[in-house]
């Protein structure tokens, strides 16, 4: 079953075609990674699937449903969290503070009820707890549950972007570069965490990845992108092989 | 060094997380309740204002030092906060019902003014709430069936419930120390809940805040109009304070002073509000007495140097020309908010954080620890 299309994109910056005519689609439980040499489009088709952009034609679908016109702040509580190349925590926040955003989409309480901290605000504060908690056990990140992002290595903030985004508890989540920036220990981590986010706790993974060793390891199916238009698709293995793919990265 | 055992979530949820806490904000609570038996009337009177400067330090906490929206209109929220209290009263509403009155009017014209903030960042900003705040003064100086113009307006006593509650009294002190209070209880609970957490995502990543599902314009215009409110809330008591109110007390000295008190105070805990409405109203006397002493000063100590009588006399009059020149306070006000910038930028709070690590990690105390790094990692791309 598909769990998501994309079909026909295309995104146009004045007389540049960022992405153009792109279509593919991830079935539930995949690890489906986007790979293309700089440039290629991959983080714009993230962009606009998490509706920072807004398409120049083309239509997105999630379970089914257009969500082509869907307001940035809603993809969220549809069931996709997403992480950023450079990394876009809230710096000036502890790491609790940082995961707790992340559960905002199943946020409950209103704000007058905020404001006086009435018994419903504190039950409910306890429960975003107990499941940032889950994810903080999984991706091991006990140590710094009190300590400010701008304190904190980059590695760990990669880690803590990634929890962040499993704590709005999304079917699918979006991985922008998750080994970028990352030492040899830290990729085999990060491939390990990938595989569990899969196996574990049953979500879709959709990256964008220039690491190929991690990118054979983890994928079941790969798309390469070149000048936002589709290169390849397939497994990992095949669309190496791909004389276009070849072409791209080395030159024909 | 205290360290603090976990072992239960209430902890992190509490806003006095140990037991130390509680004796010393006990301490300050009890000294604040004994302070207007032990005072004299000037200083209660200062430290009236010091709560109201405060409680706007608070709301502009919020908008400012959590939302990241700068305000240079904070002066206009007070006064509408004023006038209402100043119209309605005068129209026999009693206390009970213009306080809130006011804190729900200001706040929704806080909201109004965030409406057009959503599309605007950091500086432009902050001239589209001078501008709000320009409107609001010109307002109040035309719309003389209401406001009495620049003529300007009395305030009555205040009233509670048939008890007279005068500008002077211990009991206006005692309000006025509520007020802030339930003001600080709600921003350290929106803080620790749902909102407050959007409110400082929004500061920090609008990009990251948006996907992880926060509604950025509601959130803003939300922030916009709990700081209104509160600010609005200050402005009752101001005009009672103040007993007199008009157009020309609002201007964009009165927001300036109270941007200070956050940048001062360090914009980025609640603390940092009292702390720096503590300095804002303290330094008003100080720089009077330095106008007066300071000419006088110099003249004896030239004299004492040697220098002749009536060269001392030039000197005091030129100093005391330049003491009382117009436009003074506004620069030395400019100086004061550089030289924090520049020298602390986290503000009193900030310098009393690391007096306390010092003397608490003494003598590990390593001077790196504050140090300021560039980092390169933030992208500014998805702005």
């Amino acid at each position: 079953m598909n769990l998501f299309t994309v079909d026909g994109i295309s995104l146009q910056f004045g007389g540049l075609k960022a992405v153009d005519n792109v279509s593919f689609s991830v079935s539930k439980g995949e690890i489906f990674t986007i790979i293309g040499p700089n440039g290629a489009g991959k983080t714009s088709i993230f962009n606009l699937i998490s509706r920072l952009y807004d398409p120049t034609s083309g239509k997105l679908f999630f379970e089914g449903r257009d969500i082509t016109e869907v307001p940035p702040h809603q993809v969220a509580r549809l069931g996709i969290a997403r992480t950023f190349q450079n990394i876009e925590l809230f710096e000036n926040a502890t790491m609790l503070a940082n995961l707790l955003v992340g559960r905002h989409c199943h946020a409950t309480t209103q704000m007058w009820q905020e404001m006086l901290f009435l018994p419903s605000v504190r039950r409910a504060e306890k429960d975003h707890r107990r499941k940032v908690e889950e994810v903080i056990e999984f991706l091991d990140l006990q140590a710094y549950r009190d300590k400010l992002i701008a304190g904190l290595p980059y590695g760990v903030r990669k880690v803590i972007e990634v929890a962040r985004a499993l704590c709005s508890e999304p079917k699918l989540i979006l991985l922008d570069e998750p080994s970028s920036g990352l030492n040899v220990e830290e990729t085999d981590d990060m491939s390990f965490w990938i595989r569990d986010i899969r196996s574990e706790l049953g979500i879709t993974v959709l990256m964008v990845e220039h690491d190929m060793t991690l990118v054979n390891r983890v994928s079941d199916r790969v798309l390469a992108l070149n000048y936002g238009k589709v290169l390849a698709s397939g497994t990992p293995s095949e669309v190496q092989a791909h004389p276009d793919v070849i072409a791209a990265y080395l030159g024909a | 060094m205290r360290f603090v055992f976990k072992t239960d979530y209430d902890q992190d949820i509490r806003i006095l997380k140990h037991s130390g806490y509680w004796w010393s904000y006990g301490v300050l609570l009890a000294v604040l309740v004994a302070a207007p038996f032990l005072l004299g009337s000037y200083l209660q009177s200062q430290l009236v204002f010091v709560f109201i400067y405060a409680i706007v330090g608070v709301a502009l906490m919020i908008l400012t030092g959590f939302t990241g929206q700068a305000s240079l209109g904070h002066a206009a929220f007070l006064a509408i906060g004023a006038y209402t209290a100043g119209f309605l009263q005068s129209h026999g509403v009693p206390f009970i019902v213009y306080f809130p009155t006011a804190a729900v009017l200001t706040g929704v014209v806080g909201a109004l003014v965030g409406f057009p903030a959503l599309r605007l960042t950091g500086i432009y900003l902050v001239i589209a709430t001078i501008a709000f705040a320009f409107i609001v003064e010109e307002v109040l100086a035309r719309w003389e069936s209401v406001t009495h113009g620049n003529e300007g307006m009395r305030v009555r006593t205040l009233d509670l419930v048939g008890v007279p509650v005068p500008r002077d009294s211990a009991s206006f002190y005692f309000l006025c120390l509520l007020v802030l209070v339930g003001t600080v209880l709600l921003a350290l609970n929106l803080l620790r809940s749902p909102t407050g957490r959007a409110f400082v995502a929004i500061r920090d990543s609008e990009t990251a805040g948006k996907s992880m599902g926060i509604d950025l314009a509601a959130y803003k215009v939300k922030s916009f109009a709990i700081s209104a409110a509160i600010t609005g809330m200050a402005g009752v008591l101001f005009a009672h304070k103040m007993t007199f109110i008009s157009p020309e007390m609002f201007t964009l000295l009165l927001s300036i002073e109270f941007i200070m008190v956050i940048i001062i105070g360090g914009a980025f805990g609640v603390h940092g509000a009292i702390l720096g409405a503590i300095f804002m109203v303290m330094i008003d006397p100080f720089l009077t007495a330095l106008k007066d002493d300071v000419p006088v000063l110099a003249a004896s100590v030239a004299s004492s140097f040697g220098m002749a009588q009536d060269a001392a006399t030039l000197l005091q009059d030129k100093l005391s020309k330049i003491g009382s020149a117009a436009g003074l306070k506004g620069a030395i006000y400019g100086l004061i908010i550089m030289m924090f910038i520049l020298f602390e930028p986290y503000g009193l709070y900030g310098r009393w954080l690391k007096v306390k690590l010092f003397f608490q990690l003494f003598p590990l105390y390593k001077r790196a620890t504050f140090k300021r790094q560039k980092t390169y990692v933030k992208s500014e791309r998805n702005r």
